[in-house]
């Protein structure tokens, strides 16, 4: 792919990767916020080739992981409905709500279908106006923008079997709730380089200052996350705690104003769940008030649907890089990546999936990955 | 979810399935599972339980092969071919890949009401072409006809029979430390031609299916270095990273991929890239994955050049004796990974 190949170019990366252990004195941890960057970050080996210079703890930033069991459950309920159609993401189908999947539900006759985009969602309402077709809205300020379009073309169009089960959630109050934490450990972030692109960077500034840690915006390339990575450690060493923007080529200090407004106009600051860490407050998005008729937590009353998150799964631990996946007494006993308690082992980049096949590798798990 | 009032409730605990999923088909883990709880139990003898793409079968004191494969594809045409070559190459290759000369095919289709003749013609005259091309004749077959909305226009179930060579049969459980892993073309053609026409999306450059008969790059394979050979599989349905990590498994042994090795067309890498996929798991339709004597590898990769559906073969990586079952990468880095079978189906990703 022209302007791909220069950010995988091995023979970069392994200078990078060479300056990385020049700059580091020590072993320091660091959080990558994103799920797309803990793909890369295995997929890659990157954890593997930098294991004496950093250990890299795979932050809540996998709106898969992230997603509270009683939305998946919500989500489930409405795909069993006969008058549903449930759109969402391909990688939500597998994710474990308290008994049951998307795809079982699908192959019990439920229709559940996996769309690209929210607007996919709504031209399916528009060509089955004998079904309510509802979208599973997940993820972070990277997926709001366009979810947020899909809820005001709605109204635009006045088409009223749409509606969305919203989910979403926002980084800066995790990065607080992580930070905040008694026993954490995390000394430098990555953050989600296509969140900044939509949000700029200025609601990380007041974090870096008042936590004294580093924050380098960071893109998804091998290249990028290694330069971040050398950013993030270069500060470290200097004693330095700045936000610093590594990639360049997306994020501006102010970012994207009219994603911004769109989201604006149709979401509004909640609190929500996150899965295995609990509420925290303000850290998510619900649809305005006058946008009630697309919400389908409304249209469905849902409210009566509530879950316990099965108490065998440590999950809300691992996120918050307070145990490694192999000391949870359910990993690779009770939870396998075909059997998952809890999602960090359904998604690939989740963090105990990752562990799962590095155990079967036999290597020495103490490491870090 | 006792709460549910209506519809369909789940009651099986996870892990465990009462009903068919469509991971089931994905020739991943759930497929295996599949088999293993189902079917084995029922019908397990030597030849099944090798789970092979194909069974070598004593008669009356001589040898045969046999293999059988039914072909369920939406859509029906696709860029570079249509389900009818799928349904003649698929068990040509999976003959082919067992060390036998396809010879003699049975044909089975269920047609749905109201498919338009002209379509089914188009599909015929594929099959027509594929066979004679190949030197195969089909021999038996059957048609039946099922109510509009009971299937998805054509499916077809071929069944191939075929003569075997003295001294080459390659065989899944034949891979050995030391031994190369070759490719004979480029990964994940098929699979993303298919997608791309099932999405509508539309690339810079077409991608075209590369459904083929593989059995003309055996024969070349087998005249000049027969028991070299030592493990020959077409990366079909779960792609190459499936088909590896069976031969690994049944061979017990390990095999390591160099990344920079692995061809991957430009334009079914930005397809993936767009769709979240990973071209290794994406279907091929005309790829054969062969494990050869290392003193061989050059050579073989040579043999299979020769041929317009090989001109794109190459080593990828090599058999150890460590992480016997295992499938590992080595990445650009320096770094590794393992590419495990999937569980089910290949999911797009969010992020």
């Amino acid at each position: 792919m022209k302007y791909l190949a220069e950010y995988r170019d091995p023979k970069l990366a392994r200078a990078l990767v060479e300056r990385i252990r020049r700059t580091a004195t020590r072993r320091w941890t660091l959080m990558e916020v994103c799920g797309g960057q803990t793909h890369t970050i295995v997929k890659q080996g990157i954890n593997d080739v930098l294991s004496e210079q950093v250990e890299m703890i795979h932050g809540p930033g996998c709106p898969v992981c992230v997603t509270p069991l009683e939305q998946i459950d919500r989500a489930l309920y409405l795909a069993t409905r006969s008058d549903v159609m449930f759109t969402s993401f391909g990688d939500m189908l597998r994710v474990p709500g308290s008994d049951c999947d998307l795809l079982r539900v699908k192959a019990q006759g439920g229709d559940v279908r996996a769309v690209y985009s929210p607007l996919d969602a709504l031209e399916l309402a528009r060509t089955h106006p004998d079904k309510e077709v509802v979208f599973f809205a997940v993820g972070f300020e990277t997926t709001a923008p366009a979810n947020a379009m899909a809820v005001w073309r709605a109204r635009e169009l006045g088409v009223k079997n749409f509606s969305v089960l919203v989910s979403h959630v926002t980084v800066p109050p995790a990065m607080v709730a992580i930070l905040e934490a008694p026993d954490s450990r995390v000394q430098g972030f990555l953050a989600a380089g296509h969140v900044c692109a939509v949000m700029g960077w200025t609601e990380y500034e007041p974090l870096a200052e008042r936590y004294r840690v580093p924050i380098v915006i960071t893109g998804f390339e091998p290249m990028d996350i290694l330069e971040g990575i050398w950013m993030a450690v270069r500060q470290l060493e200097e004693g330095r705690h700045d936000v610093e923007n590594q990639y360049v080529r997306a994020v501006r200090r102010e970012g994207n104003q009219a994603a911004q407004d769109i989201m604006e106009r149709v979401f509004h600051v909640v609190d929500r769940g996150w899965r295995g860490i609990g509420v925290i407050p303000s850290s998510g998005l619900g649809l305005r008030p006058e946008f009630a008729e697309y919400d389908a937590e409304e249209k469905f009353s849902l409210g009566f649907i509530r879950a316990d998150e099965p108490a065998a799964c440590r999950a809300g631990d691992v996120l918050r890089g307070r145990i490694k996946p192999f000391e949870c007494p359910a990993f690779g006993t009770l939870c396998t990546p075909e059997s998952p308690l809890g999602a960090p082992m359904v998604s690939s980049e989740g963090a105990c999936a990752a562990y799962y096949n590095f155990a079967r590798m036999g290597r020495d798990t103490q490491r870090g990955a | 979810m006792s709460s549910m009032a209506s519809g369909p409730v789940c009651p099986a605990p996870f892990g465990q399935h009462d009903r068919v999923q469509l991971g089931h088909g994905s020739g991943g883990k759930m497929s295996a599972q599949l088999l293993r709880e189902h079917f084995l139990p029922r019908f397990g003898n030597p030849w099944l339980d090798r789970l092979g793409d194909g069974a070598v079968v004593p008669v009356e004191g001589a040898e045969i092969a046999i293999s059988t494969d039914t072909f369920v594809v939406s859509p029906l045409e696709f860029p570079g071919g249509n389900i009818g070559h799928l349904a003649v190459h698929g068990t040509l290759n999976d003959l082919a890949m067992m060390g036998a000369t396809p010879r003699y095919l049975s044909v089975g289709f269920v047609l749905e009401e109201g498919l338009p003749f002209d379509l089914l013609d188009r599909v015929l005259e594929a099959m027509a072409q594929a066979t004679a091309a190949a030197g195969v004749t089909v021999v038996t077959g059957d048609t039946k006809v099922v109510d509009r909305g009971k299937a998805d226009g054509i499916f077809v179930n071929t069944t191939g029979v075929g003569v075997l060579h003295d001294g080459f049969r390659p065989d899944p459980r034949g891979a050995r430390p030391g031994d190369a892993v070759l490719v004979s073309g480029p990964l994940g053609r098929h699979g993303m031609a298919v997608m791309a026409v099932r999405e509508g999306f539309a690339f810079e450059s077409e991608i075209v299916s590369d459904t083929t008969d593989l059995s003309p790059l055996v024969a070349s394979l087998r005249e000049e270095l027969g028991a070299q050979v030592h493990a020959l599989r077409d990366a079909t349905r779960g792609g190459a990273a499936s088909t590896l990590n069976e031969i690994a498994a049944a061979s017990g042994v390990g095999v390591e991929l160099e990344e920079s090795a692995i061809p991957v067309p430009g334009a079914v890498q930005a397809a993936c890239e767009m769709l979240g996929l990973d071209p290794l798991y994406v279907a091929n339709e005309g790829v054969l994955v062969a494990f050869v004597a290392p003193e061989a590898a050059s050579r073989a990769v040579d043999l299979l050049r020769g041929h317009s559906a090989g001109t794109g073969a190459t080593r990828v990586g090599t058999v150890v004796a460590e992480h016997p079952g295992m499938v590992v990468l080595r990445t650009g880095l320096g770094g590794s990974r393992v590419v495990d079978m999937l569980p089910g189906d290949q999911l797009p990703r969010i992020c």
